[in-house]
């Protein structure tokens, strides 16, 4: 069972590694994640959380190994052929365009199936308005899960928002692909506590009413990981020191001997 | 369903009505004014006219009609070019400035298009508005092609010239892409320079623009007045203006400009969201290049005579200069800001020497005063094209 593909699984990485010069980021990580669940990431500073997601989005290319999506090799996949095959991102640092408006920002994730031609979008311009009014119309219903307020604040800068609306405008605008596998890359960093645990709310709102989204979750906030995730991998050093329930992982040895150093 | 659509309150149109008659007396009291203290008392009043409009909400109200009522805009500015050709009607130098300031009005909205849009500095845009003008010269002494098709060759060969700059411009990013296209333009005059075909320094004569049997160098007799034929090569350029205005707005107001922007402000984003960041930052160095290209052809058929002292370094620095002062991205700044760096210069021939030193002077003085240019660029809002 050690390198055959599990059924059921949406994403699945086989001995990925990542090397950075000398620094081994990924140490042949194999990792299954199942149609439908959520994904918990955890681990201490360093240990590859984000590296994993940006290998897998294609921001940075594997040194070795595979990775499959939903039965697709995309190891070699550029970038911008990945939201093609239904993955979609949020970052930890916030990559919202400022300013531009929330309503640009949430159509760069529907970018893929809009017409971006010379001529539709110069010569065709009802065409071109029909698109902009459905993606507003998305835009709008998807925001009003998060925040009613939000909705109304479509054609606002994005500058203008507080770190909350702008975490809650970044995932509308990987939900609004109606991508196969969301990651979302620490949702809670440079909020507050509560403004936390209402995102949290409102990402399981959101995964019930879009029934059985796959997330993958970084978080150092364990809190939200205990809430949100159906499983956790742990990672230390680029590698899986554990994998399974939160709760189990949580009181293995090796993970807290991992998080606070060897007593 | 009825908060989607906003309240169709009426909005008052006279502030852009006055705007645009403001505008079009602005510039013809410019172009007019040969008395150097009338000239002073004149730009004076109309900065304090200018301030005062953005300072009580008048630039917001035109604007907002303007946008309220695009049609009313374009036909406000058609009678308004109307008038302002009426009165310069036999000014000959008059009517040169204005068509001058025009063409490089078009060049800087290509400008525009690069830099504001996709975030590709360009500091060689002489090179390619020469390129035009070369291709013109050249086509122009061995005859035969009409000069429409004249017109667009220097388009197209400035864009041809332009794709041997998309490898370096692609690979590098900020002040490096700067560098790259700032070599480029430099060679561009060395080759000029030392190239005997094409005139070296001394240049090429370039016959004028003849559109389907209407020759653009003889004077025009309408309803008993005669109109200098500089008046053709003013309603040509203002023509080409319009059309680059209007590709330029339709660009912004479109899922290209939106992808542009995103592209110029975060390339992770744009690429993790799919976008091919070399595509469409090809299509807008392309699109620039062409206008500049086209634009030379029209400046080299109007002087008659170009070389390689009209297409320096110093005029790519002009244009960017253009580009920033009118506030980069928003493409109806370069019509102002074109206007004041094409024709103070030219006015200011009182101080001799010293009026390249006053208007650099008055560059960094606006430019400390208003530092997002005369207009900065609104945020883009498609609420017009997304109402239901």
């Amino acid at each position: 069972m050690t390198a055959t593909s599990t059924p059921g699984s949406l994403l699945e990485s086989r001995g990925l590694t990542v090397r950075f010069g000398g620094l081994l980021a990924l140490n042949e990580l194999d990792i299954d994640v199942r149609h439908g669940e959520v994904l918990g990431l955890i681990g201490p500073n360093g240990s590859g959380k984000t590296t994993f997601l940006n290998v897998i989005s294609g921001v940075y290319s594997a040194s070795a190994g595979s990775i499959r999506l939903d039965g697709v090799d995309i190891t070699t996949a550029s970038a911008q052929s990945l939201s093609n095959h239904g993955l979609a991102r949020t970052f930890q640092r916030s990559r919202l365009c400022l300013p531009l408006s929330v309503f640009d920002n949430i159509a760069l994730g529907a970018q893929k199936r809009l017409d971006s031609g010379l001529w539709q979008n110069l010569v065709r311009r009802k065409e071109f308005a029909a698109e902009a009014r459905a993606i507003a119309a998305e835009a709008r219903e998807l925001l009003h899960v998060f925040n009613p307020m939000l909705a109304d604040k479509l054609f606002e800068p994005a500058i203008s928002l507080g770190m909350i609306d702008r975490r809650r405008v970044e995932i509308c605008r990987a939900l609004i692909g109606k991508p196969k596998l969301v990651l979302l890359d620490e949702p809670s960093a440079g909020m507050t506590h509560d403004e936390t645990d209402q995102v949290v709310d409102e990402i399981l709102g959101i995964r019930k009413s879009l029934g059985g989204l796959t997330i993958i979750i970084v978080e150092h906030e364990m809190g939200l990981i205990e809430r949100v995730t159906d499983r956790c991998v742990v990672l230390n050093y680029g590698k899986k020191i554990c994998e399974g329930r939160f709760r189990d992982v949580a009181v293995d040895p090796v993970v807290r001997e991992a998080y606070l150093g060897q007593s | 369903m009825s908060k989607l659509s906003p309240s169709h309150k009426t909005v008052p149109v006279w502030p852009l009505i006055a705007a645009v008659a403001f505008a079009a007396a602005a510039l013809t009291t410019l172009v007019l004014i040969e008395n150097q203290k009338i000239l002073g008392l004149a730009l004076a009043g109309i900065a304090a006219i200018c301030f005062a409009a953005a300072r009580f909400g008048g630039v917001t109200a035109a604007e907002t009609a303007a946008s309220e009522n695009p049609w009313l805009l374009r036909g406000l500015i058609l009678i308004a070019a109307l008038a302002v050709l009426f009165v310069l009607r036999d000014d000959n130098f008059g009517l040169l400035m204005v068509a001058t300031v025009l063409i490089y009005a078009t060049v800087c909205i290509g400008l525009t298009i690069q830099m504001g849009y996709a975030g590709l500095t360009n500091f060689a845009a002489a090179a390619f508005v020469g390129t035009g003008g070369y291709t013109a010269a050249m086509l122009g002494q061995k005859g035969g092609l009409p000069d429409p098709l004249v017109l667009i060759s220097g388009g197209l060969i400035a864009v041809l010239i332009g794709s041997l700059l998309i490898l370096p411009v692609l690979r590098t990013r900020g002040h490096y892409a700067a560098l790259t296209t700032l070599a480029f333009g430099v060679m561009f005059n060395v080759f000029l320079d030392a190239n005997e075909l094409l005139g070296g320094p001394q240049g090429l004569k370039i016959p004028g623009i003849n559109l389907f049997g209407w020759d653009f160098s003889s004077d025009l007799h309408i309803l008993g007045f005669t109109f200098s034929f500089y008046v053709n090569y003013v309603i040509l350029t203002g023509v080409l203006t319009a059309l680059a205005m209007i590709l330029a707005g339709l660009l912004d107001k479109s899922w290209i400009g939106v992808w542009l922007d995103v592209v110029r402000l975060d390339e992770t984003a744009a690429s993790v969201f799919g976008l091919k960041i070399g595509y469409w930052k090809i299509l807008a160095f392309t699109l620039g290049n062409f206008l500049a290209g086209v634009m030379g052809a029209v400046y080299a058929k109007m002087t008659g005579f170009i070389a390689p002292s009209n297409f320096t370094f110093g005029d790519s620095l002009v244009m960017v200069s253009i580009v920033i002062l009118g506030g980069i991205g928003n493409r109806w700044g370069v019509l102002p800001a074109a206007l004041i760096v094409v024709l103070l210069p030219e006015k200011l021939q009182f101080i001799q020497e010293y009026r390249l030193l006053l208007y650099a002077i008055l560059v960094i003085v606006i430019l400390i005063v208003r530092p997002d240019g005369f207009v900065a660029r609104r945020v883009r809002a498609l609420r017009m094209e997304a109402r239901s």
